[in-house]
């Protein structure tokens, strides 16, 4: 029993409540929120403190009966894994959040107590240990974004928000309808110690909804218009957090309790994964606008991500939960800076921007460093990642790596022609001398976001080593059965 | 000299103390002045209702083995005792929405005293154990709702639904009926245990009479739960009865018929389950199909909530159609919270209706939950419980609902509602959207101000409906104890 991970999911949903409830001053009210996210980020640090990452069990861990009858429990803790997608989380959320302070919104406690929420619902989604648990944080995460993206997105939200909601029930609703087959028959909904299942469409129906979050190609018909129209934070929040949440739910339920489906259905996921990966790929190459460029890398690396899960080795799974906490920071950085960016322009169209950098030293320093850890060149994180995602996928046939191969070719060539046509080539017309470098208030939520990337890029094997215990492909085959 | 059996006073608490409210509540219109009618009705009423409750928990609790009272005409179980209090809590939140209606005050107290009434015939029904008690609970309240939908002759449409209602319950009440008679000519029993009896000594199984018997008392009770085909008069009444009545009814009715029909077909017909199950389920269906398709178009909120109290049916009947002890137990879980919402929701609407001092459309809602946040967010959370989002008794209701189709063995209906939940999504939170994501400017309709601004809010209304949003929210929480009473209730007759 520890409350360490109850913790960390009831610290924001407390604050949200204090928002609602207490009549505080617009401004109070940011920085509560702020401060509410910064303490969150601390107790994530107090529990990679208390966590043991040799073991590769469950750690962190609570248990409280939820309905005995069925044998559902509120059953919450953390592998060393989610702790790494936990953290990646509540930085981005923190730096959001800031974000949305400095930026400055209408109705702001309607405003940070959704976000608060959604902060406590995503945390929910990678500590729950039990399906209907998991259930209920992955639709909790659903219902702050419908109204984030609805009341605060921009004008074509309305439609955005519809087509977002659609997609993804219907594939949450497919997983609700596995959830109950599969825990009704094998008589309880705990995720610990369960076993294993073989059946093909109780699998088909969690891949539906992890598909469709993720998004896998051609299930992203969503993302473009979510990505565009809501507003920056939630973008990044949207593509860099909420993503991964749907990556993590193909590791810890799709590969791990469905050993069976997930290799007879290995080779058309991996299809599918690298059509997203080259399709998205060319798409952000010929995106007219910062933010379709972040949108469609964003389906690329997805589908980057889910070539290392159902590569099903050791190399792969770890470079994918790497990637995943990687490319978290990467496009949460990105869209932030989208965010500056389009303050500054009053456009994201990449036609009428350009020469940002002349005077803008730390707009173009910041753009630039993460930019490049984004197209992966060698040293960076992102680089690790991809390398043995691609060497773990390689095992399950050599064209998988070719395919890998080319798009990261051809992810060089989407951010090369971001950075060059936002800060270099001649001033575009909507850039005037006027608009400001950086302030330090936007460095104060953007350096430490790059900071994380940095230092991982030192250090990888922080999260490679420190994920599954001794290796990913005994804890797949042990304790996450 | 006739010999009378002996009467158990106890277990007929609930409906006594509800006819008692009444009673006092009409005698306001002749002893009370006219000013304190009104509030003077209220009173005696929610007391009424309240009362109920209290006796209904108490009959819960000295009734762990269910047994006939009164000549075996009626059953004290903990499944009537539950259902009781569940109808006694939809008419305990209904006054609160009602207290402040705009009504003419000259029927104020026989409005009271008819919703009482109604509570009354409900909680009666709710232990009928023969084919004579089901009737006569059912024409009890039914008459009583037939006057309440009509009973504000200044409002456009109430009269209109009164009758509509009137007629149509009537041919449903008269099918009831005619299967009653075709079911006990028979087997010759009315009491619901002798017809099984009698079906299993005599091989009636498949008698044409009984199951032509059968199939109109599905009929007649499926009208009054509003389960498609015989949906037709839900959504004419729902938008032209007084919006506290409609609250009521949906919530209630809705209650009864359903514990009636598993009581019905649990008890007096289990040889023929391998017929009702699917007839049952057939309806389900139908209802879930009716009733979504047709929310999906609805301009009217009252209109789209009578078709969502359609699709409602659909899933409950879900829990009856699975014919087992989980479905039982699904089916009263899902009452408290679907009552709760409802009424809730209703109590919204009316809220909105009397600023506007016109019927609520999806356009007029526009920036209502700006302008109101507590009832606009309690309205989206009524919306996103009949959705069946977590952190709602809906989804906890849902989840064990498709549960029990999948135990019968039944995944096809547990997809069916998996689809059907699909689709209500777009018209719940186009609510939602309604509420938050319009500016009010593109209100067509300005407010109904009065002078000094917006009318002030009413503390009454918001007290029932902060009431209703705390079942909702609640019952996901305590799951266990209130899946435990279900449990208990359903173990009566599995």
């Amino acid at each position: 029993m520890h409350w360490l991970t109850t913790a960390l999911i009831l610290l924001p949903v407390g604050g949200a409540l204090a928002i609602w409830i207490l009549p505080l001053q617009p401004f109070a009210v940011g920085s509560t929120a702020l401060l509410v996210a910064l303490a969150e980020v601390g107790l994530w640090i107090d529990s990679v403190a208390r966590f043991d990452f040799s073991k590769p069990g469950l750690q962190l861990d609570q248990r409280t009966s939820w309905f005995s009858d069925l044998h559902v429990s509120y059953h919450v803790g953390l592998y060393g894994f989610s702790l790494w997608l936990v953290g990646m989380t509540v930085v981005v959320m923190a730096a959001a959040i800031a974000y949305a302070f400095w930026a400055g919104r209408d109705r702001p406690r309607a405003y940070y107590g959704l976000m608060l929420l959604l902060t406590g619902a995503l945390v929910g989604v990678f500590a729950a240990q039990d399906l209907l648990l998991f259930y209920v944080f992955w639709e909790a995460m659903l219902i702050p974004l419908y109204v984030l993206v609805g009341v605060w997105g921009g004008a074509g939200r309305l439609r955005a928000t519809l087509v977002f909601v659609i997609y993804t029930m219907a594939g949450s609703l497919l997983m609700l309808a596995s959830i109950i087959v599969l825990g009704i028959s094998q008589g309880t909904f705990d995720l610990v110690g369960s076993g294993t299942n073989g059946s093909d469409w109780i699998f088909l129906g969690f891949v539906a909804a992890f598909a469709v979050k993720a998004p896998l190609f051609p299930l992203h018909a969503w993302l473009p218009e979510a990505y565009r129209e809501s507003s920056p934070e939630v973008a990044a929040v949207l593509s860099g957090v909420v993503s991964k949440a749907a990556a993590y739910g193909f590791l810890r339920i799709a590969i791990s309790k469905f050993p069976g489906p997930t290799s007879d259905f290995r080779i058309p996921i991996l299809v599918l994964a690298g059509c997203g990966l080259i399709y998205g790929s060319l798409l952000a190459f010929r995106a007219p606008d910062v933010r379709g460029v972040i949108a469609y890398s964003s389906l690329a690396q997805l589908g980057l991500i889910t070539f290392g899960l159902f590569a099903v080795n050791d190399l792969g799974l770890n470079g994918a939960v790497l990637q995943m906490v990687n490319h978290g920071l990467i496009s949460a950085t990105l869209f932030l800076l989208a965010g500056g960016i389009e303050r500054r322009a009053a456009t994201g169209e990449l036609a009428r921007l350009g020469g940002m950098a002349r005077g803008r030293p730390a707009l173009a320093t910041v753009l630039m460093t993460t930019g490049i850890i984004a197209l992966a060149v060698p040293g960076s994180t992102a680089f690790a990642g991809e390398f043995a995602i691609l060497a773990g996928v390689f095992r399950t046939g050599w064209a998988w790596a070719v395919v890998g191969g080319i798009a990261i070719v051809l992810a060089a060539m989407y951010m090369l022609r971001l950075i060059s046509a936002v800060l270099h080539v001649s001033p575009g017309p909507a850039v005037s001398d006027a608009a400001l470098d950086l302030r330090p208030a936007e460095l104060g939520f953007l350096v430490p976001l790059v900071a994380c990337l940095l230092v991982l890029s030192a250090w990888p094997a922080a999260i490679t080593d420190r994920s599954f215990g001794s290796s990913p492909s005994s804890a797949i085959s042990g304790v996450l059965r | 000299m006739i010999a009378t059996p002996h009467v158990d006073w106890f277990a007929l608490s609930p409906t006594l103390a509800l006819l008692g409210a009444g009673a006092v509540s009409l005698l306001g219109a002749v002893l009370v002045p006219k000013r304190a009618r009104r509030p003077f009705g209220a009173t005696v009423c929610a007391f009424g209702f309240a009362g109920a409750i209290v006796a209904g928990a108490l009959l819960y609790g000295f009734s762990a083995h269910g047994h006939g009272v009164i000549g075996d005409a009626i059953q004290r179980d903990r499944l009537a005792a539950l259902a009781m209090m569940i109808v006694a809590g939809a008419g305990f939140l209904s006054v609160w929405v009602s207290a402040t209606e705009p009504m003419p005050d000259d029927h104020i107290a026989e409005y009271y005293a008819l919703l009482a009434w109604a509570g009354a015939g409900m909680a009666f029904l709710t232990s009928a154990s023969t084919l004579m008690t089901l009737f006569l609970g059912l024409e009890w309240f039914s008459i009583a709702l037939y006057i309440l939908c009509a009973i504000d002759v200044q409002l456009v449409g109430s009269l209109e639904a009164g009758l509509k209602y009137l007629i149509i319950g009537s041919f449903g009440s008269a099918m009831l009926l005619f299967g009653s008679a075709l079911v006990y000519g028979a087997t010759g029993a009315l009491r619901f245990g002798e017809i099984a009896h009698a079906v299993a000594a005599q091989h009636l199984t498949h008698d044409a009479l009984l199951v032509s018997g059968l199939a109109l008392v599905i009929g007649g009770l499926g009208f009054k739960a509003s389960a498609a085909p015989f949906h037709m008069w839900t959504p004419d009444v729902y938008e032209g009865a007084p919006t506290p009545v409609t609250a009521f009814m949906s919530a209630a009715t809705k209650t009864v018929a359903l514990v009636l029909m598993l009581r019905v077909l649990v008890t007096a017909f289990p040889q023929e389950a391998r017929l009702w199950t699917v007839a049952v389920a057939v309806l389900a269906c139908a209802s879930l199909a009716v009733g979504n398709l047709a929310a999906l178009v609805q301009r009217g909120v009252k209109r789209m909530l009578a078709y969502s109290s359609i699709s409602h049916a659909g899933f409950m009947l879900i829990a009856v159609a699975a014919n087992n002890a989980l479905g039982g137990r699904a089916l009263l879980y899902y009452l408290i919270p679907y009552s709760a919402m409802s009424v809730g929701s209703f109590a919204v609407v009316a809220a909105r209706e009397r600023e506007l001092n016109a019927p609520v459309t999806f356009e007029n809602l526009a920036g209502f939950g700006w302008e109101r946040p507590l009832l606009g967010i309690s309205l989206s959370v009524f919306m996103l419980g009949f959705a069946g989002f977590p952190l709602t008794g809906g989804f906890v209701g849902k989840f064990y609902v498709f549960a029990a189709a999948y135990r019968h063995g039944w995944i096809w209906l547990v997809i069916v509602g998996v689809a059907a939940t699909a689709v209500s999504l777009y018209y719940y939170l186009g609510i939602v959207r309604a509420l938050f994501m319009r500016p009010s400017e593109e209100l067509q309709l300005a407010p109904a101000t009065v002078a000094g601004g917006s009318p002030p809010p009413e503390r009454l209304l918001q007290t029932g409906v902060v009431l209703a949003l705390a079942v909702t929210v609640g019952s996901f929480f305590a799951v266990q104890p209130l899946i435990e009473g279900a449990k208990h209730a359903a173990g009566a007759i599995f």
